[in-house]
């Protein structure tokens, strides 16, 4: 199909849609009122199909949580805060299996903190911000077109793995507005997840919980799950690569950050410095390998990110030792320039003494 | 001699909370007293002959304990 | 003779966990009576609280799933929506129901939401020990009230379901109990009337039952059941709260 001009809200609405997405569930936050509203639009009068406008966060992920168990392909959006308020929900879908899209369009925090882009929530997405021990996988798209295409492939992991999935954008990428392509259309008939909770029809009646008075009962789930999240991390680990065949320097940054690194990056290279990019695109599981990899052949990384210094932890864990990580963030909503980004790569490949 | 009911308690679903000892409009049924594996005194139906399965203990019952029979 | 009582279909034979006593027992009974009779059990969808009645799903033969602490009408509104042929109903404590739930609470029923939430009132939050609740009485004493609920500390015990009456999508909310074989007869009646209620899509509904608690009352089980009649329906008069259904009582 033809592309269209689209701001991210809108587009992962759409792409929801073509996904199959029954339900959504929402609550109006800036950046991503666009999102709800989307979905208010287009998916509240779509045969079968539920939108609500949630009374809070919190009901909106338990409304998820349920539509889930019925068996829907059910998604909830908000952005920091809101996010903040779901844990305890993500923790339970986790722990059900239950699959879902969770979207957060992160600004700058903590606490009411700014409208403005983020990137701040990344130990939140990839630690399990909820408790317990669990992982859930993030996406992080840097473009509307990735916003739409890792929606739609949001939901197709969701099912296949019975794990809730974050897509973590921002608010920048949530406003932005871009050429985009679906490649989609909505299926006409889904079918049913064969442990969704319907009525014991013809069955024998179905028990979703996790509670359990017995300790090892609750140890055996935790492994069953963590078995699980490493078939996840074998065949769905994904990264992007830019220029790190000769570079000296490689900057590792994720979603709109690394479209920044991009400018800096074409910048340096017209000044003949050998730097690259590393751009992680499941940051849980985070491409550990691909890190140790590259890191046979180049020993300096800066990662640049949108906060105080939390994908760097991820990288250092990574090189373990073998290779120098540098830092440089802006928290709060403040969106560098590529030109700011290319004065600190230059310095920095000049004070490395990288030729 | 025929009785209009009889029920029957499970003992050892039974806690002894009493209930339908207190409920019984015919005071037919008492604490045993022998103890259960939980360790309860269960309810006992003591007295037949005035039954007139009138299920109200069973209808109180909160074990589920209880079974009635009317002719 | 003939068999005149025995076992519903839908409870699985298994020993309740409950106190000697406890109201939940005989409300779970009930349930699974109307879910017999109403025949039901292949449409159910039940979703019980953290709390004593965590493990009702070892007793409801129908599918049931965990929801977290007070958000269950929020749970049983997703399911619905997913699902609308599932008959759903949450099954939630005082607190679950008028705490931590208020919120989802109120806006399920204002939404009209085709669920229906089965309201145990003990007055108290009996798993965690026996603290006060929402529904706690003035003077109560409580684990967490140990000199008598304070109306100046405390507040009053809260009237949720006249507060949810006043919402529009609520449409039939009864306050029973099931202290006495009279109450125990009329609860039936009323948890089958709010169930009838969401088959014939009419909008939320809402069954509160006063609930002995022996355990956390510090009673005997007698001294319990007796308790309700003099004290706590003083506070929480039993009958109809609201009825816009314009049926008759399913019967």
């Amino acid at each position: 199909m033809a592309k269209v001009l689209m701001t991210g809200n809108a587009a992962i609405g759409e792409a929801a849609i073509r996904a199959g997405c029954q339900c959504y569930f929402g609550y109006p936050i800036t950046p991503q009122n666009e999102l709800t509203e989307y979905m208010a639009m287009h998916l509240s009068r779509r045969k079968g199909c539920s939108f609500i406008q949630a009374e809070s966060e919190i009901a909106a992920i338990n409304m998820v949580y349920g539509a889930s168990l019925a068996g829907a392909r059910t998604m909830t959006s908000s952005s920091s805060p809101g996010i903040s308020l779901k844990q305890e929900g993500i923790s339970y879908l986790a722990a059900c299996e239950l699959p879902a899209v969770i979207v957060n369009m992160s600004r700058g925090g903590p606490g009411l903190g700014s409208i403005s882009a983020a990137q701040s929530d990344y130990f939140q997405a990839t630690r399990g911000g909820g408790h317990g021990d669990y992982r859930t996988i993030v996406l992080a798209p840097s473009s509307v077109q990735e916003l739409a295409d890792f929606t739609h492939h949001a939901f197709e992991l969701a099912d296949k793995y019975l794990i809730p999935l974050i897509i973590l954008g921002d608010g920048m990428l949530g406003q932005m507005m871009e050429p985009v392509e679906f490649k989609y259309e909505a299926p006409q008939e889904l079918p049913i997840r064969s442990r969704a909770l319907r009525g014991a029809k013809g069955r024998p009646s179905r028990i979703i919980k996790t509670f359990t008075s017995k300790p090892a009962e609750l140890e055996e789930i935790n492994w069953s799950l963590f078995r699980r999240y490493q078939l996840i991390k074998k065949h769905e680990t994904t990264f992007e690569t830019f220029m790190t065949d000769d570079a000296k320097l490689i900057v590792v940054a994720f979603g709109i950050a690394a479209r920044i690194a991009k400018g800096a990056i074409k910048t340096a290279r017209a000044n003949g410095l050998k730097v690259g990019m590393l751009r992680p695109i499941t940051l849980w599981p985070f491409p550990s390998e691909k890190v140790q990899e590259l890191a046979k052949n180049v020993k300096q990384y800066l990662v640049f990110e949108m906060n105080m210094g939390q994908m760097v932890e991820d990288v250092q864990l990574a090189l373990g030792g073998n290779g120098e990580v540098s830092f440089y963030g802006r928290p709060g909503g403040v969106i560098p320039t590529p030109s700011e980004v290319y004065k600190v790569i230059s310095r920095l490949y000049y004070q490395k003494g990288l030729k | 001699m025929s009785t209009k009911g009889y029920i029957e308690i499970d003992h050892e679903l039974c806690k002894g909370c009493e209930i339908c000892i207190h409920f019984c409009p015919k005071h037919a049924i008492s604490q045993s007293s022998k103890v259960n594996a939980a360790g309860y005194s269960p309810a006992s139906f003591s007295k037949n002959e005035e039954c007139t399965g009138c299920a109200i203990c069973a209808l109180v019952c909160p074990e589920v304990a209880i079974e009635v029979y009317r002719g | 003779m003939d068999k005149v009582y025995t076992r519903p279909k839908s409870l699985k034979k298994a020993v309740f966990h409950y106190c000697p006593g406890c109201g939940h027992s005989i409300v779970h009974r009930l349930i699974c009576e109307v879910i017999d009779e109403m025949n039901l059990q292949e449409r159910v969808i039940g979703i019980p609280p953290p709390g004593c009645s965590v493990f009702a799903y070892h007793y409801f033969d129908v599918d049931m799933a965990e929801s977290a602490h007070g958000r269950g009408a929020a749970v049983a509104t997703g399911i619905k929506r997913a699902y609308p042929e599932a008959i759903v109903f949450t099954y939630q404590g005082d607190g679950d129901l008028a705490a931590i739930g208020t919120a989802e609470t109120i806006h399920a029923a204002n939404r009209g939401e085709r669920i229906t939430a089965i309201f145990i009132n003990n007055a108290v939050y009996g798993m965690t020990g026996g603290q006060m609740a929402p529904t706690t009485l003035l003077e109560q004493k409580t684990t967490t009230t140990p000199y008598g609920r304070d109306i100046k500390l405390e507040g009053y015990p809260i009237k949720i379901s006249e507060m949810l009456a006043l919402t529009r999508g609520a449409v039939y909310i009864e306050r029973t109990a099931v202290n006495s074989p009279a109450n125990i007869r009329k609860t039936k009646k009323a948890i089958r009337k709010a169930f009838q209620t969401q088959i014939d899509d009419i909008g939320f509904s809402l069954v509160e039952i006063l609930s002995p608690c022996p355990t956390n009352w510090r009673m005997t089980p007698i001294e319990a059941w007796q308790w309700i009649d003099k004290v706590m329906t003083k506070e929480y008069p039993l009958g109809i709260i609201k009825d816009i259904t314009g049926k008759q009582d399913a019967d």
